[in-house]
């Protein structure tokens, strides 16, 4: 290498970028259309959108992978690697914060309001006099009509189960792998995925019941739509997640990562473990108070 | 796809710029050139913003409606917003960070180069699905950049398409502060530690963690405002338990720190040029990297005074504007020091000296107005009216916009290796802040005499005020169609050459390299003086 | 015709710079003090911050001014190096502090008096409406609403060639003010129907926004008899700037006299819905409801605003079946700007509309819709 050895390594031109622009481009203009009713191979545009994203990260990745794989990063840009990771995931915080934040006012503040307590005396006097603001509710007009809503201590406690042991698992696979032994590793990383997707699994199954026998829905009032927005975006993530583990099995299987180098191991398990955390806050806020 | 021995080699050539076009600015990952696309992009965008700017000055010339239908009226109102802040603004910062930050801590180019082209390239594609729906049956969106539902909810077949650009211009800038902070805190050369390094920089670290906290808040609310219109559900909707007020607290949360991050890193800009032009270091070093802090912080706890209206229970009223109220101390504190810099120092008055002075004091008179914003009872008169579009034109124009024109000067010849021309740069100076205060000092007025905002028509007794903005405006316009030719005149066609170190005064490793700066710089590390901050030599 | 106007504009521009302050005295510089109690605090508290900022603001500039001028590198001073003092920042930290406080007494003391809602002798509740507003007496049982004033309505339609200038009032005026007796406590419940709004009149010295589904308070009380304008404060969407607020307050002898006229009227109306009405008396009328309540959206001539605001000419719901038309205008279109009429409008009045938009714009149904049914229609 002509480069100062210790320098940093700066790559010379991507492609890959305007591709996902392209893809992310393509995507939200077809879910707009879709929306809008305006076309109908609107949804096709969309799903193209995603394959031309799924295509990027292939690509992204893949070559990452393959520096990283030739020796071509070193400790200053895993450093970086590592910040974009933690500062990405402060950034997802950040977004489940604001549904949170939709939740926490919703009960704190408007609903006693519309109930009547404190300054909304006369809303609730002169505009919602019958309503009584006992959760959960979907709110002085019964917004989707009368619905049941799913017990914490079922289905919900054992998937909150699932994934504490899958953080374990997961631990366990680090550990693993610090020490170099292959074949716990690759099993304990498989232990996970399965946990993650018999979660996943629980919560489809919980969705169905929910929207077939429960009429529980998005439309289901302030209830309904904290509800599905909360766990609906920590399943997306949950699957994403899982989409992750899987690719870094894979590539545990190839032989891929040191004991002393893995970032892409790393960077898998911080995100499951926020999005382990984040299901706590579901569980907690969400099925249980 | 293999590894080819080309695709990894590719860093050793490392003076020569990729030599094909597309090669250069579709694929860059170099900072200078990425920095490059973010500022010729801000300008493009603030030539469009301001151009809508025009329409809203021209039909507020008279009473009575001359040109335009008020549902347009109002969707010049939110579009020229939206382009200003999320396409002009912001934008440039980045663009200058993406310049500065590497050359100034002696690193050889951002810390995630591929990702660092993937922010910038979302833009483009953000933007024209932004724009296109001016073209769009129903009209772009009319509901103002704040998007209160439920009137934002009745936008037609536009609204989607404003809710995902959003999401991409926050992708985009989450990518870009996060490129940032791994910069700052990983790509330092040995010897510049943080207290080391120029305000430029600091205010940039602390502009990108606010950024990471808020803009997942904002995709967070327009994503709400997106299920509530398609998705049926209720967030905003009292009838199913929400409260539309909601919305307003979520993008305030949002929306107040968007204000600083549009105001710290041009505070950073006015702190390398001031002690440049006074020949001496900045007074209160230290005191400014807190001062930035405590503001950051407190702009995360004062949001609901953007909404005194709403009918907010007493307590939350009288803390939010207590909490406000607050920001006015560490704010002095910078004014106080930029004020104590020039002080026995000697100063010249270039350009960029100007444009830095001008900040100074129109944006201390923003700041005034804002504080006044901040008092309750007041607000009760002031809100929603032309006081409000006076306060934060004088710290987003002459505020944010000055500063970035400041910066501009002054870093322009580093980047070209010309100098611009110092006799059109001034009379554009003097032309711009004379007509910037014929354009806003009335709106103080016509807000206090009770004239609102976002109305397309007057009665006539605002006439006056009215005419002497629109006049003001337009000529402020054309004084920035003559910096856009200004500009390409230095770039082009100047022949007046650059030193390295451009400007007598000034300090700092960015001024030890070559210019024009070379493609590449720093691949090796600098060596930093030890009883200077943020200077040092190359050896 | 714009050049001229300019070119004088651009004379007394030059010509009275001088003078600017005195030439722009009779257009209010300032804030109103206002006619009520606190209106004039919110006014003094106004002018204490103002001058403290301006004081502030002349020091500040003024140590800035004075060092650009000595402190020149062409008169050849030297630059000292010094680069901090303890003594200095403390003290520009803790003096703005203690201005602060200064400031904020007297704002909690007027804001504190301000929120006080409780004891007043009447309510008027207030909900806003694209693009207009209701008034209930909430004791009295008088309600009515309160839109742009025709004058102002046809002035201000583009290309209308009437010069606003000849216009009393030009979009300060309203068909049918808020009356209000003076020297009484008034406490208003403001609410909306459709989107936010804000109801603002300078002279009583606050605003407050009108949300949907909430009920927000506030009170005044008027000193002066007097008419008192003001604006919707919110964007509420294309005629956010032709919703204008008039308060007349009266003397409370004046204003009960007031009361009785406006009770007597609003039995006639009960009584007028109970008989049946000819086709040529709907015609007559309606004519004159669609001007006042639909013409903002659908157009004087029907045609609307496609796609927002669908055109009535021919329309499929215009020219279709009675009943689905009565529920569309009774009950309005819940998400878009039709709003619910049924609450709205007399029954005389919404059967007059739709009767004239049933035969207005080339729709040659012949119906004419009665009272009647619009009360049925309610009932459901
Ligand atoms: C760059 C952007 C920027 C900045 C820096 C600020 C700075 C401030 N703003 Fe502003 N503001 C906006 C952009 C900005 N604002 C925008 C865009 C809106 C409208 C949004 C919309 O509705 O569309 C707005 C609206 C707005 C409101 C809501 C008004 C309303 O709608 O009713 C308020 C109310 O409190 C407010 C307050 C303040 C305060 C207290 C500061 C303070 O930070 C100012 C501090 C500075 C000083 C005070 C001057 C210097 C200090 C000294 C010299 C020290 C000594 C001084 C004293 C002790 C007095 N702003
Ligand atoms: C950084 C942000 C920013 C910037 C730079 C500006 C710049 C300007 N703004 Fe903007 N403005 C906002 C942010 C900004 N604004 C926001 C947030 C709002 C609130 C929106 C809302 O209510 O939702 C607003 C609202 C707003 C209003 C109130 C509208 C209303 O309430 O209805 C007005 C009215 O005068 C106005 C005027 C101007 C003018 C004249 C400029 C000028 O400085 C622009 C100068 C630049 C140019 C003119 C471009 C260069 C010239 C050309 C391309 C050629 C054409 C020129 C001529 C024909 C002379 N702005
Ligand atoms: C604030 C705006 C507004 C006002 C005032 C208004 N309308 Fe509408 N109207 C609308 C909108 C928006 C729609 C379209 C609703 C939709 O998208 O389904 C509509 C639809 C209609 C339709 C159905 C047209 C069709 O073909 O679908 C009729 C009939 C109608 N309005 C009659 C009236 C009458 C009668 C009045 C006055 C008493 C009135 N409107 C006042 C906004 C308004
Ligand atoms: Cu109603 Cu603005
Ligand atoms: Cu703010």
């Amino acid at each position: 290498m002509a480069q100062a050895s210790g320098g940093y390594y700066v790559p010379h031109g991507t492609k890959w970028p305007i591709v996902g622009s392209i893809g992310l481009t393509t995507a939200v203009v077809g879910a707009a259309n879709m929306l809008n009713g305006t076309f109908s191979s609107a949804q096709a545009m969309m799903f193209v959108g995603f394959a031309i994203i799924v295509f990027m990260m292939v690509g992204w990745f893949g070559q990452v992978i393959r520096e990283s794989e030739a020796g071509t990063y070193g400790h200053q840009e895993d450093i970086s690697f590592r910040m974009g990771m933690m500062w990405f995931i402060l950034s997802e915080v950040m977004f489940f914060a604001a549904f949170f934040g939709a939740l926490f006012y919703a009960r704190m503040f408007a609903l006693p309001w519309l109930g009547g307590e404190g300054t909304g005396l006369s809303t609730h006097d002169t505009l919602w006099p019958s309503f009584e603001n006992i959760w959960p509710t979907n709110g002085p007009a019964h917004i989707g009509g009368p619905f049941e809503t799913i017990p914490a201590f079922d289905i919900p406690l054992v998937n909150t189960l699932l994934l504490l042991t899958s953080g374990v698992t997961i631990t366990l696979a680090h550990h693993a792998l610090r020490k170099n032994q292959r074949t716990p590793l690759v099993w304990w990383l498989i232990a996970t995925v399965a946990l993650g997707a018999t979660f996943m699994y629980f919560q489809v199954y919980e969705y169905i019941h929910a929207y077939s026998d429960l009429n529980l829905t998005l439309g289901s009032g302030i209830y309904g739509s904290t509800f599905f927005m909360l766990t609906g975006f920590h399943g997306m993530h949950v699957t994403v997640g899982a989409i992750m583990l899987m690719v870094i099995t894979y590539r545990c299987m190839k032989g891929h990562f040191t004991p002393e180098h893995h970032f892409g191991f790393e960077a898998v398990a911080w995100y499951w473990h926020f999005v382990d955390v984040v299901w706590l806050g579901l569980f907690v806020f969400v099925y249980v108070v | 796809m293999s590894v080819t021995a080309t695709e990894l080699d590719h860093h050793d050539d490392h003076d020569h710029k990729p030599s094909g076009f597309l090669d250069r600015w579709l694929f860059s990952t170099n900072h200078k050139d990425i920095g490059t696309l973010y500022l010729v992009f801000s300008l493009v965008m603030f030539l469009i913003g301001g151009s809508m700017a025009m329409i809203i000055r021209a039909e507020l010339f008279q009473p009575g409606l001359q040109l335009v239908q008020p549902d347009f009226f109002n969707q010049m109102t939110t579009m020229h917003a939206l382009v200003m802040i999320f396409g002009a603004v912001m934008p440039a910062f980045v663009g200058l960070a993406n310049w500065m930050i590497p050359m100034m801590i002696g690193a050889p180019d951002m810390a995630l180069p591929r990702m660092n082209n993937w922010s910038f390239w979302l833009l483009p594609f953000a933007f024209a699905m932004l724009l296109s729906t001016l073209f769009m049956d129903s009209g772009a969106p009319a509901a103002g950049w704040t998007l209160y539902p439920p009137l934002s909810l009745q936008g037609g077949n536009s609204f989607a398409f404003v809710i995902f650009a959003i999401h991409l211009m926050g992708i985009s800038s989450i990518m870009g502060a996060i490129n940032i902070i791994a910069t700052i805190l990983n790509m330092r050369a040995p010897g510049m530690n943080l207290l080391k390094m120029p305000l430029f920089v600091w205010t940039w670290l602390i502009t990108a963690f606010l950024l990471i906290a808020v803009m997942p808040v904002l995709a967070g609310a327009v994503t709400m405002l997106l299920t509530d219109k398609f998705f049926a559900t209720s967030f905003f909707n009292a009838a199913g338990g929400g409260d539309p007020v909601m919305f307003q607290h979520i993008f305030w949360f949002f929306g107040h720190p968007e204000v600083y991050i549009m105001i710290l890193p041009a505070f950073g800009i006015v702190s390398e040029i001031i002690p440049t032009f006074a020949r001496k270091p900045l007074f209160g070093y230290v005191s400014m990297v807190y001062a930035t802090a405590s503001i950051a912080f407190l702009s995360f706890i004062v949001w609901a005074h953007h909404m005194f209206t709403v009918g907010m229970p007493l307590g939350g009223e009288l803390y939010f504007m207590y909490a406000t109220m607050l920001i006015a101390v560490p704010t002095g504190v910078k004014v106080f020091n930029w004020v104590s810099t020039m002080w026995r120092g000697a100063m010249t008055f270039e350009t960029p000296m100007l444009w830095a002075l001008a900040f100074v004091i129109l944006f201390t008179i923003g700041g005034f107005s804002g504080l006044m914003l901040a008092i309750v009872p007041a607000d009760f008169q002031y809100h929603d009216t032309y006081f409000v579009v006076a306060h934060f034109h004088y710290v987003l124009v002459t505020g944010a916009i000055f500063a970035i024109i400041a910066g501009v000067y002054y870093w322009l010849p580093k980047w070209t290796g010309n100098m611009y021309n110092e006799t059109w740069a001034k009379i554009h100076f003097w032309w711009s802040v004379i007509s910037v205060n014929v354009l806003f000092f009335p709106q103080h007025f016509l807000g206090l005499a009770g004239m609102p905002r976002r109305i397309p028509d007057y009665s006539v007794q605002f006439t006056e005020f009215n005419q002497w903005s629109s006049i003001g405006g337009f000529a402020f316009g054309l004084a920035q169609v003559f910096f856009a030719i200004i500009l390409i005149h230095a770039c082009y066609y100047s022949k007046k050459k650059a030193a390295a170190q451009s400007w007598e005064g000034a300090k700092g490793l960015e001024w030890t390299i070559p210019s024009p700066a070379p493609h590449h710089t720093f691949s090796t590390p600098p060596k930093i003086n030890k009883d200077q901050l943020a200077a040092g030599h190359l050896d | 015709m714009l050049n001229k106007a300019l070119n004088s504009r651009l004379t007394w521009l030059v010509g009275l710079l001088a003078f600017a302050g005195t030439a722009m005295a009779d257009y209010g510089l300032n804030m109103t003090e206002g006619v009520t109690p606190f209106s004039a605090e919110v006014y003094e508290l106004h002018m204490i911050i103002l001058w403290i900022c301006v004081v502030i603001g002349i020091g500040v500039f003024g140590a800035m001014f004075y060092s650009m001028y000595a402190h020149r590198k062409s008169r050849g001073v030297e630059p000292a190096q010094f680069s901090h003092s303890t003594l200095a920042e403390v003290l520009w930290t803790v003096v703005p502090i203690a201005i602060l406080v200064v400031m904020a007494i007297p704002a909690t003391r007027v804001l504190i008096f301000m929120e006080q809602t409780t004891d007043a002798e009447m309510t008027v509740k207030i909900t806003g409406y694209q693009w207009k507003w209701k008034y209930e007496y909430m004791e009295d049982g008088v309600e009515f609403i309160s839109s742009l004033h025709p004058d102002s309505n046809a002035a201000r339609q583009v290309g209308s060639d009437i010069d606003p200038a000849t216009v009393e009032n030009y979009l300060l005026d309203v068909d049918k003010p808020l009356v209000l007796p003076t020297n009484t406590k008034v406490r208003f419940l403001i609410t909306s129907d459709d989107v936010i709004h804000a109801w603002w009149v300078p002279a009583l010295g606050w605003k407050r926004d009108a949300i949907p589904g909430f009920i927000n308070e506030a009170w005044t009380e008027i000193n002066e008899p007097g008419t008192y304008r003001g604006q919707c404060a919110e964007l509420c969407g294309k005629d956010h700037g032709f919703m204008p607020i008039v308060v007349v307050a009266k003397s409370p002898e004046e204003y009960a006299a007031w009361v009785a006229e406006q009770q007597g009227d609003a039995v006639a109306e009960t009584e007028a819905a109970q008989r049946e009405w000819s086709f040529d008396e709907l015609m007559d009328r309606g004519s004159d409801v669609y001007a006042a309540q639909c013409a903002a959206c659908h157009k004087p001539d029907g045609t609307g605003l496609p796609p927002a605001f669908p055109s009535l000419a021919s329309s499929a719901v215009a020219t279709g079946p009675v009943d689905a038309h009565i529920d569309l205008v009774v009950n309005g279109r819940p998400g878009t700007a039709m709003q619910a009429f049924g609450n709205l409008l007399s029954d005389v009045d919404v059967a007059a509309a739709l009767t004239y938009t049933r035969n207005a714009f080339g729709n040659e149904t012949g119906d004419a819709v009665q009272p009647k049914q619009i009360a049925d229609a309610k009932r459901g």
